[in-house]
């Protein structure tokens, strides 16, 4: 059992980072709109800013599927309360994800609408409001695997 | 450095000039009206003036309980409104003019009076020479008591001309003749709130009828005044400002006379001095001062109430004053007056522009005010008599339940911001940038509270006849913001400047400081850059990141049998035949074209050969390039083969079989052939693309087009056209989709090929060479204008505005690159941006915001060129305020891109109800914030009570309408127009104009390159204006209709459409016969300027009763009820409802 968890709070540290990424890119996008150098170089610029919705596109996957594959694991190991804690993001990511923009390809943010402040500031702060349910479970299960670990 | 000032004339499109003059016209006609007072004493018009007057009291009587309380003293005095009625009119008339002016003064004076303090000794002078006028006053009690009405409503008012005041004081007038000038624009446009923003232009009118008699008196005064008033000004100032509002009123008109001596062109200021002297003197004589303190309680509300009158009576009496008289007693309920005065007043308009034409000329450019249009002022005015009328006219409070004529008979201006004359001089003209609040708030939360939506709305490519143009090696921008130097930076001294938008202290460079103009040096707040809001930078090479590219065109031509059926090629090809040398390019100029039905089809121009050869791919999976060097061609050296191509296209496929269309692989070849350089592909599609990649399914149910409930499919059904829109943006390639199609289309999934790529849009239902020539007609002039308009290539567009505000959304056609970053691919005239904007921090310690659009292209002759836009508005922290600058038509051109959106995103009932929740918000907000005094009615500012009736528009809109049938694809063109077209004609879109044009008469005509443009009246959009016995144009944008009654005139029949008689209208006619009669010249003339207004063609069709449109043309009718919709009274009565929840 410890054993496990002890994976799990090392699969978060893999969660978190390509969350920070992610939302930072797109943070610091939105903090610094002005490419001061590169007002001018359209090409450049708008593959760029592609790009980086593509990254985020690449890291909100992976990101819900280690997820879910949590919370399987919490399932079949009986950690009835974790799996608790866990669920309504499970619920919330399915949603979010049935309510994807029309896409040809996997992701959830449209390039098209992704500038639209209502928008990025949504998205910004989803990304906060997880990467802080993250780290707290992430200490939650550090918690217990070191209780585990002590009093066995 | 080379510079060329205003020396370049970019496209000169007829409708830019016209817009232009618009604009001047408008601007003049508040002078020209005050001149015409000056000049012409008209002593009819103090007849009318007088019946007015009295008329607006008889509705007083509602409001004088309230009033009532107020003043005590003024009380018996006040009521006589009724036994003064039935004054005689000449009798009154002579009392009268006095007396309307007076009153307003004398409150004026009691309030002026507290504020300057000390300077009685001049006023007693001042008071004699007013004295004249003064017996009059007395004379005739009953006049003041008319003013006290008025003002009563306002115990307030003070604390509204409290901010005025500030506003003055800033500009303090004093000091010099200059000085003066400005003064009495200055308050005008100051005046959010004020009344004196009315007054300017009611000044004119009102003016008029004490001028005869002051004419006489004045002038003797005159010299010896002008010393006296000035001092007052100098003094106090805070008192100056009051005054000049007062003037404007009453004295305005004998004022006149004076100005001239002392500051020479202004003869506004004038008219302030007097004010004081004649204010003094209604605070000595006993009697006028009952009325004085009446009216003092609400200075403004008299002053724009008179003028108001004034304008009312004194228009129509060249007619009939008597008749007015007569209305007036009888006229309890606002609503009937304004009826009445209404049906008066188009005739009147004609004879004010004619009478102030001479007058034109004077310097004043009194711009109308937030409320402004001074047309619609007078029908709406007349309305608004009753109530009681907070300080500045844009804020004068009209009971839309009551009031039924409210729609201007002449376009509407813009409002003019309310800032200091010498910023708005230079300020951008607002065909091209607007705002929807011309005042911004201070704070968020008032921006919430007002609940309206702050946004701009952006013309930034627009044909202008004029534009400086400049050429500089180095552009001055700001260090940090990079905003461009512009008219409202600040100089700090010779050679420091300091940006408008981030507060930097940039330092002057050296080049800058010699004006090439000028050949002066040293004084680079002359130079054009600072002197111009728009103008046009000829980019150096810093602005590049590779060669300015060649113009490429890329024709893509569906010719599956479908489309062969329509007989589009035959347009095309013969249009584009026409114009090929007028296409814009250079030497380097390239074109080329694709075909496509189930295979692609490319062709081979390369010079050298003997003929176009085809060459076919039919691997329409993996699409490939045969060969890539000879299918984009440059257009001189291959001229002949490319005519022989359009030639021999349309009959290459008359006998095809295909039906299937490869739309996508022919969008990728095409994407291959022109990402090396980037260019414009445009795309004459004419059915659903059904084979290989983008392959779409229909998915309009015929059945459901009426249903009420929620309307589906508004959104793509696949997201690769906006991909590939995506990627031909990153490649400088815009793309255009003429879709001529009689079935559904999936224009939703189509149009993202050109949202995304700054394309537009052209849409041709039903198109076919035979059954629809009106179609037709249409689609050739657009397709001229579309191969000749200007375009620019490579463009990007940066709004950049004052810290502290931040853009929200952008509405129109282009991908987002950066928040406040547009990639356009091409840029061309016709198209129209929208912007919301919000407020991150608070601009509490700013007084102006400014709003820069700076457009970086590459002009069709390989040019780099930058086109900057900067608009100037004021910060205001009251609610009052923000409410007076509200622009009603700015706003419903941002709601309805807003709408448009949340259709998309959630449903078409979420975004109806989003819009009638706007209306009612902001009323609401306006009932509880701004108005004292709680009345019944459904209430609002004047320059917001045209809004139900445009969110009523709106709903009812091709784009929102639900229950009626509409064909899906119909709605989404319209709701791509909405978001695409430029203000001015999406508001026609929105809101039609009705005009009736069997009785077509010279008077007030335009005159335009030696036509005679008759100007009648716009109707309002109900049946209950159309009469059978006559014949109106709907001009709903971008197509018009000819409706004629059944007993129309035979005359009309005859010399207009050239048949003898009603029955022999036929079915489908959509041509005037050019006849040689003068109703025939009139009307073809008037329909002519309206469509040479745009840029697109509006087809004309004429219907009778039987005719199939006439559904269509009834559907229009905004104001009545339809089977699903409610009619404009009942929507007013659903929002009142709401509001008082």
């Amino acid at each position: 059992l410890a054993i496990i968890k002890c994976t799990f709070t090392f699969n978060l540290f893999y969660i978190l980072f390509p969350q920070i990424i992610a939302f930072d890119e797109l943070k610091t996008d939105y903090k610094n709109p002005i490419d001061q150098c590169n007002t001018l170089n359209p090409t450049i610029e708008k593959v760029k800013k592609i790009k980086r919705v593509k990254i985020a596109i690449k890291l909100v996957l992976p990101e819900y599927l280690i997820h879910f594959f949590f919370c399987v694991m919490f399932f079949c190991a009986a950690e009835w309360l974790t799996l608790c804690l866990n669920l309504p993001l499970l619920a919330y990511h399915v949603w979010r994800y049935m309510s994807r923009p029309v896409m040809s390809c996997p992701g959830l943010y449209d390039p098209t609408t992704i500038m639209n402040a209502d928008i990025l500031a949504f998205c910004q702060k989803e990304g906060w409001c997880k990467l802080a349910f993250y780290l707290l479970s992430f200490f939650y299960y550090l918690y217990g695997m070191i209780y585990v670990l002590v009093s066995s | 450095m080379l510079f060329e000032s205003g020396g370049i004339t970019e496209n000169l499109d007829g409708f830019d000039q016209l817009s232009w003059q618009g604009g001047w016209i408008n601007a003049s006609r508040p002078d020209t009206g005050e001149k015409a007072t000056l000049g012409p004493s008209q002593n009819p018009v103090g007849l009318q003036q007088l019946p007015g007057v009295s008329y607006g009291m008889t509705h007083q009587p509602t409001y004088n309980p309230m009033q009532a309380k107020a003043p005590a003293p003024p009380g018996t005095g006040l009521y006589p409104s009724g036994p003064y009625q039935p004054v005689h009119p000449v009798s009154s008339y002579q009392p009268g003019p006095p007396l309307s002016s007076y009153p307003a003064p004398s409150g004026q004076a009691l309030l002026t009076r507290p504020l300057m303090g000390g300077p009685p000794s001049h006023t007693p002078p001042q008071s004699a020479s007013p004295g004249p006028r003064l017996p009059p006053a007395q004379a005739t009690p009953p006049p003041p008591a008319v003013s006290s009405s008025s003002y009563y409503p306002n115990p307030r008012q003070p604390q509204p001309m409290a901010p005025a005041w500030h506003y003055n004081t800033a500009p303090p007038p004093m000091g010099q003749p200059t000085s003066m000038s400005i003064p009495p624009r200055g308050p005008v446009p100051n005046h959010v709130n004020p009344a004196a923003s009315s007054t300017p232009s009611s000044t004119p009118y009102s003016s008029a009828p004490p001028a005869h008699v002051p004419h006489s008196v004045t002038q003797p005064p005159g010299p010896g005044m002008p010393p006296t008033s000035l001092h007052g000004y100098t003094q106090p100032g805070p008192a100056p400002p009051p005054m000049t509002h007062m003037a404007p009123h009453t004295y305005q008109p004998s004022r006149a006379p004076y100005g001239p001596p002392p500051t020479g062109p202004p003869p506004t200021m004038k008219p302030t001095p007097p004010p004081t002297g004649t204010l003094m003197p209604n605070a000595t004589p006993p009697p006028p001062k009952a009325d004085g303190t009446v009216a003092g309680n609400g200075p403004q509300a008299p002053n724009s109430y008179n003028h108001v009158d004034n304008k009312m009576a004194g228009l129509p009496q060249p007619g009939p004053p008597g008749r007015h008289l007569g209305h007036y007693p009888s006229l309890p309920p606002g609503y009937q007056n304004t009826s009445a005065l209404h049906n008066a007043g188009p005739p009147m308009h004609p004879a004010m522009q004619a009478a102030t034409q001479p007058y034109t000329q004077p310097p004043q450019t009194y711009q109308q005010p937030p409320g402004g249009p001074g047309p619609a002022q007078l029908s709406q005015s007349l309305a608004a008599l009753s109530l009681q009328s907070s300080t500045p006219e844009s804020l004068r409070v009209v009971n839309l339940l009551q009031e039924r004529n409210l729609l201007p008979p002449n376009p509407m201006p813009a409002p003019t911001p309310c800032l200091p004359q010498d910023l708005q001089k230079i300020n951008c003209n607002p065909e091209v940038f607007r705002s929807t609040l011309t005042s911004i708030p201070q704070t968020q939360s008032l921006l919430n509270k007002a609940k309206m939506p702050l946004g701009l709305l952006l013309h930034p490519f627009k044909d202008l006849s004029q534009l400086p143009v400049v050429t500089s090696s180095t552009i001055v921008r700001c260090r940090s913001c990079r905003t461009y130097i512009n008219p409202f930076v600040n100089f700090l001294d010779q050679r420091r400047w300091k940006c408008n938008l981030c507060y930097r202290v940039n330092d002057v460079p050296e080049e800058f400081m010699y004006n090439p103009v000028s050949r002066s040096y040293g004084e680079p707040h002359k130079r054009p850059e600072v002197q111009n809001a728009t103008i046009e930078f000829i980019a150096p090479s810093e602005y590049m990141l590779r060669p300015p590219q060649p113009a490429v065109y890329l024709f893509i031509l569906d010719v599956s049998h479908n489309a062969v059926e329509t007989g589009y090629l035959n347009v095309f090809c013969q249009s584009l035949l026409d114009n090929i040398n007028a296409l814009p390019g250079d030497s380097r100029t390239k074109v080329g074209f694709i075909t496509f039905d189930s295979t692609i089809h490319f062709y081979n121009l390369q010079e050298g050969l003997s003929q176009p050869q085809m060459l076919i791919v039919s691997d329409i999976e993996d699409i490939f390039l045969p060969t890539p060097d000879s299918l984009l061609v440059n257009l001189n050296e291959c001229k002949e083969l490319v005519q022989d191509l359009l030639k021999s296209l349309p009959n290459l496929f008359e006998k095809t079989m295909e039906t299937q269309s490869a739309l996508g692989s022919a969008l990728q070849a095409a994407f291959k052939l022109l990402s090396p350089t980037g260019g414009r592909m445009s795309i004459f599609q004419t059915q659903l693309p059904n084979l290989g990649v983008g392959a779409l399914q229909s998915r309009e149910d015929p059945n459901q087009r009426a249903s009420a409930k929620d309307i589906q499919h508004l959104s793509p059904a696949t997201d690769f056209y906006k991909k590939l829109a995506l990627d031909c943006s990153g490649q400088q390639v815009a793309v255009d989709l003429f879709l001529l199609s009689s079935q559904y289309c999936d224009l939703a999934s189509l149009g993202c090929i050109s949202r995304y790529s700054a394309g537009s849009v052209y849409y041709y239902p039903s198109y076919h060479h035979q059954h629809n020539p009106a179609q037709v007609e249409c689609f050739q002039k657009d397709l001229k204008r579309y191969l000749t308009r200007k375009i620019g290539f490579e463009a990007v567009m940066r709004i950049r505005c004052t810290k502290g505000l931040s853009i929200h959304t952008f509405h129109g056609n282009f991908f987002v690159r950066s928040t406040d970053l547009l990639s356009l691919p091409n840029v061309n005239p016709d198209a129209g941006f929208a912007v919301q904007m919000s407020i991150e921090e608070n601009l509490d310690d700013m007084q102006v915001v400014s709003f820069q659009a700076a457009l970086l292209y590459t002009s069709s002759k390989g040019e780099r060129r930058i086109r900057v836009h900067t608009l100037c508005l004021p910060v205001v922290n009251s609610l009052a305020d923000i409410f007076a600058g509200a622009d009603v038509q700015a706003i419903t051109g941002l709601l309805a891109c807003m709408a448009v959106d949340r259709s998309a995103t959630a449903s078409l009932s979420d975004a109806r109800d989003a819009m009638t929740n706007a209306a009612i918000d902001s009323l609401t907000s306006y009932r509880q914030s701004v108005l004292t005094i709680q009345q019944p009615g459904l209430l609002a500012p004047a320059c917001l009570r045209l809004f139900p009736l445009f969110i009523l528009a709106l709903l009812k809109q091709k784009a929102f309408r639900t229950g009626t049938s509409t064909r899906l694809d119909d709605r989404l063109f319209a709701m791509c127009q909405l978001k695409y077209q430029p203000l001015v004609y999406a508001l026609l879109m929105i809101h039609p104009a009705l005009y009736r044009v069997d009785d077509l008469t010279d008077e007030g005509a335009l005159n335009i390159n030696d036509r005679t443009i008759p100007q009648p009246r716009v109707l309002q959009l109900s049946v209950e204006k159309l009469s059978r016995e006559a014949a109106f144009l709907m001009d709903a944008g971008t197509v018009m209709y000819l409706w004629i009654g059944r007993n129309c005139h035979p005359n009309f029949l005859t010399q207009v459409l050239g048949v003898p008689n009603y029955a022999a209208v036929p079915d489908n006619l959509y041509l005037l016969p050019e006849l040689d009669t003068a109703e025939s010249q009139r009307t073809r003339a008037f329909i002519g300027w309206l469509r040479d207004q745009r840029p697109f063609f509006p087809s004309l069709h004429v219907i009778r009763d039987e005719s199939q449109l006439k559904p269509t043309f009834m559907q229009n009718m905004i104001e009545d009820r339809t089977e699903s919709a409610l009619s404009y009274y009942e929507f007013l009565l659903h929002l009142q409802q709401q509001i008082s929840k």
